[in-house]
């Protein structure tokens, strides 16, 4: 195991920022912020609708004003085939909807309240996710 | 007031996948990629965002309500069962194969990468395929 591109800084500053956006929307709005759910019942439920789909353009205008306001560019890489892509989403969507959260749902919202359902899916998922790049690096 | 605090929840959330670059998949591969050359930064993320929101849901979770809404409102299923471990590892699978998961996916819509949008397009089929195989799905 080599250790590359760590930047612990920007990461503890970051995750942060995420975990205040989580205490206010438990403060203020009485919800937990898990994103498969906010984005899927924005898509499938009438309840809360309005919100979930403010909440989504926050998220989507949040890069472009970072972009904006410190004039840094964003760099992404995604260096995968549509059709992997597609495997992957699909997976994504029906996993985190059967196991009922995602890296966000279950990883910082559940186990910051000690929920063992959310840490067992954490551990679930980061065992899986390792394994699966590890498959992918054999092959 | 509850949409305004909404907006602005998902703005710091975007912000911060912003800064700590988990927006970047690459980054995320590099945290799955401990057999390989690791990049620790994904725990960082994680140990921010608890070390923030876990004293607060302790203050506040004898609060009768919350100060916007009429009452909370998150799930307080406890079940750990195989659909929890099923539906998690299928998750990790996907999360494992792009690099992306939901709220990164979403955030970088706006970077306008024909990529990150095949991803988001196909993970909607995948909830609305969950949501109809089983109306009762519950949402966290």
């Amino acid at each position: 195991m080599n250790i590359i591109n760590f930047t612990p800084v920007p990461a503890f500053l970051g995750g942060a920022l995420i975990g205040l956006a989580v205490v206010l929307f438990f403060v203020f709005n009485g919800r937990l912020i898990g994103i498969s759910g906010i984005v899927s019942n924005f898509l499938t439920s009438k309840n809360n609708r309005f919100d979930n789909f403010l909440f989504i353009v926050g998220l989507i205008i949040a890069p472009t004003l970072y972009k904006f306001f410190t004039s840094q560019e964003i760099n992404i890489l995604i260096s995968n085939s549509f059709f992997l892509l597609s495997v992957a989403g699909l997976l994504v969507g029906v996993g985190t909807r059967i196991g009922g959260g995602c890296t966000s749902g279950h990883g910082i919202s559940g186990m910051g309240r000690f929920s063992l359902r959310s840490i067992i899916a954490t551990i679930t998922f980061m065992i899986v996710g390792i394994l699966t790049v590890l498959v992918k690096s054999l092959v | 007031m509850s949409k305004i605090i909404s907006l602005v929840c998902g703005i710091i959330f975007g912000i911060g996948l912003t800064v700590s670059q988990m927006i970047d998949p690459e980054k995320v591969l590099g945290f799955l990629n401990i057999f390989g050359d690791w990049d620790p930064s994904l725990a960082f993320v994680m140990f921010g965002a608890l070390i923030i929101s876990s004293p607060f849901f302790h203050l506040f979770k004898n609060n009768k309500k919350p100060i916007f809404a009429k009452n909370f409102n998150y799930t307080t299923n406890k079940k750990i069962n195989k659909k929890l471990i099923i539906g998690s590892s299928l998750f990790g699978a996907g999360w494992g194969l792009a690099g992306l998961c939901p709220g990164p996916a979403i955030a970088s819509l706006a970077l306008l990468n024909i990529n990150s949008a095949v991803f988001v397009v196909t993970m909607f089929v995948g909830f609305y395929s969950a949501k109809l195989s089983e109306p009762t799905t519950q949402a966290r």
